[in-house]
């Protein structure tokens, strides 16, 4: 199940985490998130990253995005260190972080107007493109209370992607909603990455959502958080959450997940 | 429609019980004029300038008072809620001072300045600053710390990050904070206008004070129906709209409509 040769990256990599090390220090003690992680991910590459809670995957994520610092190690964006948060790294968060004080629009236009070489003009048209991606151009004006927790999250989707990032960072961005809607925001998200090809890395506790959107899946264990093992997924898109290949691909990631569980109690 | 029917029937019905509570000769007309005679008291004044004269010194004293308190309050609370330090100093004095009635205030401002519009400032702005303060700084805490990670990533800091989501995220807070700090403001100053004899504006205060001084009953329940309607008319169009928009927006106070 695990091919070593296929998963060392072709492309020249847009994302390298090297050698990083987190720790938290709360006033009883000091937990290790994460031991010397190394990843590459390729350009345009769509990476998952599975564990169990307290495995530090969320805090992978944000020590990406720049918006927790590392205590040792690196991260490379195209090269550069990431030193602190930017908008060619944006984030989906796991709640709906859509502003409650703008509409839809407003929402998505908010990282827009940030990129002072767009026109007012441009703005408005990549806004509006952009909720037509995701089916949501009627909603333009609604308030974000008026719109359901997926349409949200589409929403927040737009928003994150409006602004032409070259990473997207989803931390568990369908954990709130319900198996329909998920299935759903599956198909869309595979489609929107077969059409704008961003390089993706998704947060999830979901070994099946990770086996169906992801090119590798990244599976990761805790005390300390570390990188396990890593399963490319081969299998042709737009895939099907409910197909008989994907579940055994992902049987092998959930047997090799409590396997880590297992040893990880006895040690 | 209705609702302006209710309201209108509501308050014909007040006028009626008081007439009647009048004809029934129980009370001494001088301790209990009728609405007849206040009415003609309110058309006197206000046909000879005293009312308006008096309305116009109160709202500039109300509105200079309420403006400096914000100028000083929002501030000051958005720097309460960011540092531990002045939380533990100015946010603690902010909390005894909001404790204190501002009519406590006057003998002091009366010390310091004498009868001057320095005093009556003084006393509104006390009354004003703290609450507002205390509003703003629970406000700029209370906001979901998502909000502004979700900003950073899209490239907002600094003032952006202040002006674009930290304010706009708190408006709910800030918004009925200024409301108390409305209802504050109008407080001391009726307070302060009803003991600070001062020469150069006789306001709302000085009127109804003046009403007791002559036992002009007519005059004491007409000044304080002018102010109930100040205060009612400040609350419709100052911050209706605001509260309106925040419904709408947020999606709260559904249970209104």
């Amino acid at each position: 199940m695990i091919d070593h040769s296929k998963l060392q990256a072709t492309a020249s990599a847009k994302l390298v985490v090297d050698g990083v090390s987190k720790w938290f220090r709360t006033a009883r003690d000091t937990v290790h998130a994460l031991d010397n992680v190394s990843l590459d991910i390729a350009e345009g590459e769509f990476v998952c990253l599975v564990g169990p809670s307290g495995c530090g995957k969320s805090t992978l994520l944000d020590i990406i995005a720049g918006l927790t610092k590392p205590d040792q190690g690196r991260v490379l964006a195209d090269d550069q260190i990431v030193a602190g948060p930017g908008r060619h790294r944006l984030v989906m968060f796991q709640e709906s972080a859509l502003f409650p004080w703008l509409t839809v629009l407003g929402n998505v236009l908010f990282g827009l107007k940030l990129k002072q070489e767009l026109s007012k003009q441009d703005r408005l048209q990549i806004a509006h493109d952009h909720l037509k991606l995701v089916g949501l151009e009627k909603f333009a004006h609604a308030n974000v209370h008026e719109l359901s927790g997926g349409m949200k999250q589409r929403v927040a989707l737009a928003r994150s992607l409006a602004p032409d990032p070259r990473v997207l960072l989803m931390d568990e961005p369908m954990a709130a909603l319900d198996a329909l809607t998920r299935e759903q925001l599956y198909g869309d998200i595979q489609r929107i990455w077969e059409t704008r090809r961003k390089t993706i890395v998704l947060v999830t506790h979901n070994v099946r959502e990770a086996c169906c959107l992801g090119d590798r899946v990244i599976l990761m264990s805790p005390h300390p958080g570390r990188v396990r093992e890593q399963f490319r997924i081969d299998l042709p898109r737009p895939r099907d959450i409910n197909s008989i290949e994907l579940a055994s691909h992902a049987r092998a990631v959930t047997s090799a997940l409590k396997g880590y569980l297992v040893s990880g109690a006895e040690e | 429609m209705s609702r302006a029917i209710h309201g209108t029937l509501f308050f014909l019905g007040l006028l009626a019980v008081w007439q009647l509570a009048v004809m029934s000769g129980r009370w001494s007309p001088v301790l209990l004029p009728g609405p007849y005679s206040v009415g003609e008291y309110l058309w006197g004044a206000a046909t000879d300038g005293t009312l308006s004269e008096a309305c116009i010194v109160t709202m500039r004293r109300l509105l200079i008072g309420y403006g400096i308190g914000l100028l000083l309050g929002l501030p000051l609370g958005m720097l309460t809620s960011t540092s531990q330090f002045f939380q533990d100093t100015l946010g603690s004095l902010a909390l005894g001072m909001q404790t204190l009635p501002s009519v406590c205030w006057i003998p002091l401002a009366l010390l310091w300045f004498g009868q001057t519009e320095t005093a009556m400032l003084f006393v509104v702005v006390m009354g004003t600053l703290w609450s507002v303060l205390i509003a703003t700084d629970t406000g700029a805490r209370s906001i979901s710390p998502i909000y502004a990670r979700a900003a950073r990533t899209m490239g907002s800091e600094g003032l952006h990050q202040w002006t674009r989501v930290i304010i706009p995220a708190s408006l709910p807070y800030l918004i009925s904070g200024m409301k108390q700090g409305w209802a504050f403001a109008w407080r001391s100053l009726m307070a302060a206008e009803i003991y600070v004899t001062i020469l150069t504006g006789f306001g709302l205060g000085h009127l109804l004070h003046y009403g007791r001084e002559l036992s002009a009953m007519d005059q004491v329940i007409g000044i304080m129906l002018v102010i109930v309607v100040i205060g009612l008319a400040a609350d419709k169009l100052l911050f209706s709209p605001w509260e309106r928009f925040l419904h709408r927006r947020w999606g709260t106070g559904l249970l209104q409509g």
